[in-house]
């Protein structure tokens, strides 16, 4: 048959997942609730501590339990950062913004979160940000309770 | 607000542009004309219905389109008692696999017009479509089968599509 | 001590390839239909049939379609009656031909067929992409594949590890070797200097750093020991596969560099066999599954390859990036150029996972203990 002649047809796949989180995430996201950041007490393979943030369940690196969660931040260092100058659906701002891994002081690994900077002149790896939180009444416990990074500093 | 978070809701949605494909555009445009449409292979002679464009047991292309009618035999069957969410159909309702007069494949439809304590294998149907102002490339075209009164067809004629 | 698994007990070579043309959209074949001419083609070849394989291992990912155990249709474009041994890992093909090698390590079945399909135009890819990723601290974010790359690719500059001007340079290169690739989709002679002039998609990464969106199907036939003599005058022979993956906390990696690819080359006897004493790998060829220019460099340098390593002259996935398919046909295109004759030794690497996450390299050579010719 001519090529014309295929059907095509739009189709949506949705799902409304709900996601249980056990003590060590469900820690961490009450924490974000609280205006909070929280990582976990680790250690490398060679005994020297870390704080994992986020907190996974276990090291990333040697796989064993991690410890107590600790607060770490709120302000931090950005290691590494990208421009989004047209942001898709879902991601974090709807503006021109950068991505980031910043690590929270007090942290030894980073997190992936949207710093909204203005412009990429405003970004550089090494600088240090701060955290701009939802208002306390409508954070739930979910990443976006902190809706964004800001340099430190800024109005 | 003192009590611990202990679930995330993670919503996802994605939208697809889905193809049909050539195979299976032949067929909902046979529908669209009130008509089942399958194809045969030519290794095996055998006709499939749906078709999608390759013979399951030969991995070659179906080629020829073959107009099948509107009669067939339920192959097997069973009764859906069960509710689920998104159910459309009322409870108990029949899901049975119809061999259509000609296909070497039989397919899901449903059976209505029969309580469902005499449903049985070898039962003879007809396809029941809706109104030809409404037939499109979908399978809605077709409401339901339902007997059409023949004879059972025996055991053995159907006995190799179980 | 190494796991046994990464070098062969058995010698395993690829003795047939096929792959359909890479395109930006096949939209009027579905999967099935794409698929059926090239396992026809795979098995034509070689004078074979689906009767002649032992077992059957695919890779592809209902993500890309939007249905689940989409792969199941597959089969019917290889026929499996009378019915077959048959696997399908939801990964990059090239992860198929793992399986598949391993099983026939065994020593009870001689042949595979192992195949991929992967039809990136029905969504947004950058969308669906992100569900592959941690659900609870990176997908909620939504981030695409392109700013996960880009995170990669600022860090390679800050490090001092790479440029713009690099990016730039991989990708003029590989889409000018596509030239002679009949089956690549993008294929152009640009010099890099106007590359840099393409707008950023997600900065440092402008539009030529980044893979094409292709619609495409691969095929390779594994034969083991005299099976595949019988097949082929040059078999491609596997000395050694292996594959490794880092964690999946972004934050916890570091971006630059790829330990999970070195470990795989080390479990896959690549620096033993090939490894000189200044430690560069100097083998004949390298196909690696880089679909971002910025990282070329990282697995080059994982692998620890001489300068004088002819990397991806198929053009690579810069080329050609049909999800799924671009791992197994980095295998393919180094196993046909060993089968061709214009190369003795090669390595292939194939990866999943944002930023390199998860790797596995495969050593290639014209003979079963890595002897080129």
């Amino acid at each position: 048959m001519a090529e014309s002649d295929v059907l095509r047809a739009p189709h949506v796949l949705e799902y409304p997942y709900l996601r249980s989180l056990g003590p060590v995430l469900g820690a961490f996201f009450t924490g974000l609730r609280d205006g909070r950041i929280l990582g976990a007490r680790s250690a490398d393979a060679d005994g020297t501590p870390t704080v994992v943030v986020p907190p996974t369940e276990y090291d990333p690196a040697t796989g064993r339990d991690v410890g107590e969660l600790i607060e770490v931040g709120p302000g931090g260092v950005v290691t590494t950062w990208a421009w989004v100058s047209e942001p898709l659906e879902g991601q974090p701002l709807d503006r021109p913004f950068a991505w980031a891994l910043v690590r929270p002081d007090g942290a030894t690994t980073a997190m992936l979160h949207a710093v909204d900077a203005g412009s990429p002149e405003a970004m550089a790896s090494g600088m240090r940000v701060v955290p701009r939180w939802r208002p306390a009444e409508a954070r739930t416990g979910t990443l976006l309770d902190l809706a964004c990074f800001v340099p430190e500093g800024a109005g | 607000m003192s009590e611990p978070v202990t679930t995330l809701p993670t919503p996802m949605r994605v939208e697809y542009a889905f193809t049909a494909g050539l195979a299976q555009s032949r067929y909902l445009q046979g529908i669209a004309e009130g008509k089942f449409i399958g194809q045969r292979c030519p290794k095996c002679h055998q006709v499939y219905v749906p078709p999608r464009g390759s013979c399951p047991t030969d991995g070659v292309a179906t080629t020829d389109d073959v107009v099948l009618g509107n009669a067939g035999t339920v192959t097997t069957y069973c009764v859906v008692n069960v509710p689920f969410q998104g159910q459309s159909i009322e409870i108990p309702y029949i899901c049975a696999q119809i061999l259509l007069d000609g296909a070497n494949i039989a397919f899901m439809g449903l059976i209505q017009e029969v309580p469902p304590d005499q449903v049985r294998m070898g039962m003879r149907v007809e396809a029941v479509w809706v109104d030809p102002s409404e037939w499109g490339p979908t399978m809605t075209s077709v409401k339901y089968f339902r007997p059409n009164g023949e004879p059972d067809a025996p055991y053995e004629s159907f006995a190799k599509y179980l | 001590m190494s796991p046994a698994s990464s070098k062969p007990v058995r010698p395993v070579a690829v003795v047939s390839v096929a792959q359909s043309r890479s395109v930006r959209r096949e939209d009027h074949r579905n999967e099935v239909e794409i698929l059926m001419p090239v396992v026809t083609e795979v098995f034509a070849k070689i004078g074979v049939t689906k009767n002649d394989m032992g077992f059957v291992c695919s890779g592809s990912t209902d993500y890309l379609v939007g249905a689940p155990f989409s792969f199941v249709s597959a089969l019917d474009a290889v026929g499996v009656w009378p019915p077959m041994r048959e696997s399908h890992v939801e990964m990059d093909g090239a992860w198929a031909l793992y399986e598949a090698w391993t099983l026939l390590q065994e020593g009870e079945l001689d042949t595979a067929l192992v195949y991929s399909f992967g039809r990136s135009s029905p969504s947004d890819l950058r969308r669906v992409l992100a569900l592959q990723l941690d659900p609870y601290y990176l997908a909620p974010l939504w981030p695409d594949p392109v700013a996960l790359a880009a995170l990669q690719a600022q860090a390679l500059i800050d490090a001092g590890r790479a440029t713009e001007g690099d990016f730039a340079a991989v990708a003029a290169r590989s889409r000018r070797d596509a030239l002679g690739n009949p089956n690549a989709q993008v294929a152009k002679d640009q010099a890099p200097e106007e590359l840099l002039a393409d707008d950023y998609v997600v900065a440092p990464l402008r539009r030529h750093a980044l893979p094409p969106i292709t619609d495409g199907a691969a095929a390779v036939v594994l034969a083991a020991g005299d099976r595949a003599r019988d097949l082929v005058e040059r078999p491609a022979w596997i000395t050694g596969i292996d594959h490794r993956i880092e964690t999946h906390a972004l934050g916890a990696r570091d971006l630059t560099a790829s330990p999970s690819t070195a470990l795989a080359a080390e479990e896959a006897g690549v620096f033993e066999r090939w490894g000189s004493g200044s430690g560069a790998v100097a083998v004949d060829v390298a196909e690696l599954h880089t679909p971002y220019a910025s990282q070329e460099g990282v697995v080059r340098h994982a692998l620890r390859l001489a300068d004088s390593v002819a990397v991806n002259p198929s053009g690579g996935p810069l080329a050609a990036n049909a999800l799924m398919v671009a791992g197994l046909l980095r295998i393919g295109e180094a196993a046909q150029r060993i089968m061709d004759g214009s190369a003795g030794s090669a390595i292939a690497h194939a990866t999943s996972g944002p930023c390199l996450q998860q790797n596995l390299v495969c050593a290639l050579a014209a003979e079963p203990d890595g002897k080129g010719s």
